[in-house]
């Protein structure tokens, strides 16, 4: 095996519900902690007090302005990675903390938490309230392909992960309502569902074959429109599903 | 690549009597399913089941016979399967979960499985993903317009709908048929589908339709591994009868011509959207 590329697990306001989440990967975790990636930072999971030089930083959690070592985090995160991932969405769109107004015993006044889009440049989005184990493996196997593969593992590595950089420059909002402004006022929903099934807080139900969102339960994350075929859809990665799937089932064995 | 890899393609119908009698034409997918379910293949299938509104179809998870046989033939308006793709593992608990979808949805299962975004401990359980072929779709209204309006036959009174032959037929429960030119239907279509750019379900295990076979028979591409495991069981345990595709009419150039034609269509929709506006375009959903 040639050598692994360096990953943190950057921890800003979030639930550690993205963390979990990658440790669902179960054995696929230390698969990946064995062969594929060293985990330098991870305040959960490794003993290091200092943001490290590092290939991957995976960050979880949107930024509280008023915190200044969340501020400092950020900062520092963006200087000393190679690639910023934001890990799940409330780093990619603010998520449910887009909400919050303050006010909370001990710290009343921290009351803006923004998605470390609107700090720094952020390379990838993983949308998703928990983004799930099994797109956070795919990433990482992708990303792993990218920086250490054979010429046509990089290229396919790159056109695997484009889209996802493409939702990085897209911007840091997202809702439900992203469905309607992208997808049916442009006139390219079909219907199919896949924005209901991908919602976690069930927001999003079908209405005469096209999404309705219930706004209030909406927790902008998103899941759904990221999900959506008509958002983005790659043709010279999904027309290889079968052996792409393979890859990744080899990979991780 | 008009019409997207397979590893072998057939004229097929059940051999089930039960299943043919209220089948779209050969009875592929409930054949498929109905064997799959049986043999432990797939653990249910999400399919277009009945509702309370004539010919409107809602997705149910079918773990029976019985429910296949309910959601038997083609409804030509929108039902969301893919949004009881997750709820199938989580309510239903389904390790292997049997799909059927139009050509969009077979896309949408597949970057489902690619990219999980929302579709946690989806991805590996898609056991068997049927794709029909399809040209386009109809909202709801849509269709009851061309039904009510212009068949003048009212919806509930319908016990089948087809399109052949460059005409949308509907035969009632009384033995009267309808028809009118596929042209009269074309503005009832959702705007959707005019940007896809696959007839054949390029993207699915194993993919069906009529065109191409003999009336009451259904062609059918098996296209992947998972595809080709479930179609050549079911092929050994009797459930389909077959054809070489080359020697029935009108065969496979008709398949191809159509899916041409929607390649040709579509893309043009595609590239006029570039330049819609004045100086702006709409989203083109494949860049």
């Amino acid at each position: 095996m040639v050598e692994k590329i360096t990953v943190g697990h950057v921890h800003l306001s979030g639930c550690t519900g993205c963390l979990v989440s990658f440790a669902d990967n179960y054995e696929g975790l230390f698969k990946i902690l064995d062969d594929y990636a060293d985990l330098v930072y991870a305040l959960t999971l490794v003993d290091v007090r200092q943001i490290p030089e590092m290939d991957v930083a995976l960050v979880e959690g949107s930024v509280c302005l008023q915190d200044k070592s969340s501020v400092e985090e950020i900062r520092e995160a963006r200087e000393k990675a190679k690639i910023v991932v934001a890990l799940g969405g409330c780093a990619a769109y603010g998520n449910i903390t887009r909400f919050c107004r303050g006010g909370q015993w001990n710290q009343p006044q921290m009351e803006s938490y923004v998605p470390i889009g609107e700090l720094i440049d952020v390379d990838l989005y993983i949308p998703g309230c928990a983004p799930t184990p099994q797109q956070i493996r795919n990433v990482c196997i992708m990303a792993y392909l990218l920086l250490k593969g054979t010429d046509e593992q990089k290229e396919l590595a790159g056109a695997y992960l484009k889209p996802l950089m493409d939702l990085a420059q897209r911007g840091d909002e997202a809702c439900g309502c992203d469905l309607m402004y992208d997808v049916i006022n442009q006139g390219l929903c079909m219907g199919c569902g896949s924005c209901a099934a991908a919602c976690p807080v069930r927001a999003v139900s079908m209405e005469y074959g096209k999404p309705n969102i219930d706004r209030d339960l909406c927790i902008k994350c998103g899941a759904c429109y990221a999900q959506c075929p008509r958002s983005f859809f790659n043709f010279d990665v999904m027309n290889e599903f079968e052996g792409i799937s393979e890859l990744i089932k080899g990979v991780m064995e | 690549m008009v019409l997207g890899n397979y590893k072998s393609v057939v004229a097929a119908r059940s051999t089930d009597n039960e299943i043919l009698k209220g089948a779209q034409d050969g009875g592929i997918v409930t054949q498929l399913f109905a064997y799959a379910l049986e043999e432990g293949i797939i653990d249910g299938a999400i399919v277009a089941g009945p509702s309370d509104e004539p010919w409107k179809p809602e997705p149910v998870i079918a773990t029976s016979k019985a429910e296949l046989l309910a959601a038997r033939g083609t409804r030509y308006t929108l039902s969301p399967n893919i949004s009881l793709l997750k709820e199938a593992t989580r309510s239903y608990g389904l390790d292997r979960i049997g799909i059927v979808g139009t050509p969009c949805q077979m896309q949408a299962v597949r970057k489902a499985q690619l990219y999980p975004i929302g579709m946690r401990d989806v991805p590996d359980k898609i056991a068997l993903a049927v794709g029909i072929f399809c040209m386009e779709n109809f909202p709801y209204q849509g269709l009851e317009a061309m039904v009510e309006d212009h068949c003048n036959v009212k919806l509930e009174s319908v016990k089948k709908l087809d399109i052949g032959k460059g005409k949308f037929w509907a035969y009632t429960e009384r033995g009267a048929v309808a028809q009118i030119p596929l042209k009269v239907t074309h503005k009832y279509e959702q705007p959707g589908c005019h940007v896809c750019l696959d007839y054949v379900s390029n993207l699915a295990d194993v993919s069906t339709g009529s065109v191409g076979a003999p009336d009451g028979w259904s062609t059918v591409f098996v296209r992947t591994k998972n595809g080709e495991n479930a179609w050549s069981k079911a092929i050994g345990a009797g459930c389909f009868e077959t054809k070489p595709i080359e020697e029935v009419k009108p065969g496979l150039d008709l398949v191809k011509k159509l899916a041409t034609d929607k390649i040709t269509k579509n893309q043009k929709t595609l590239d006029e959207r570039a330049t819609f506006g004045v100086g702006k375009g709409l989203r083109n959903p494949y860049l």
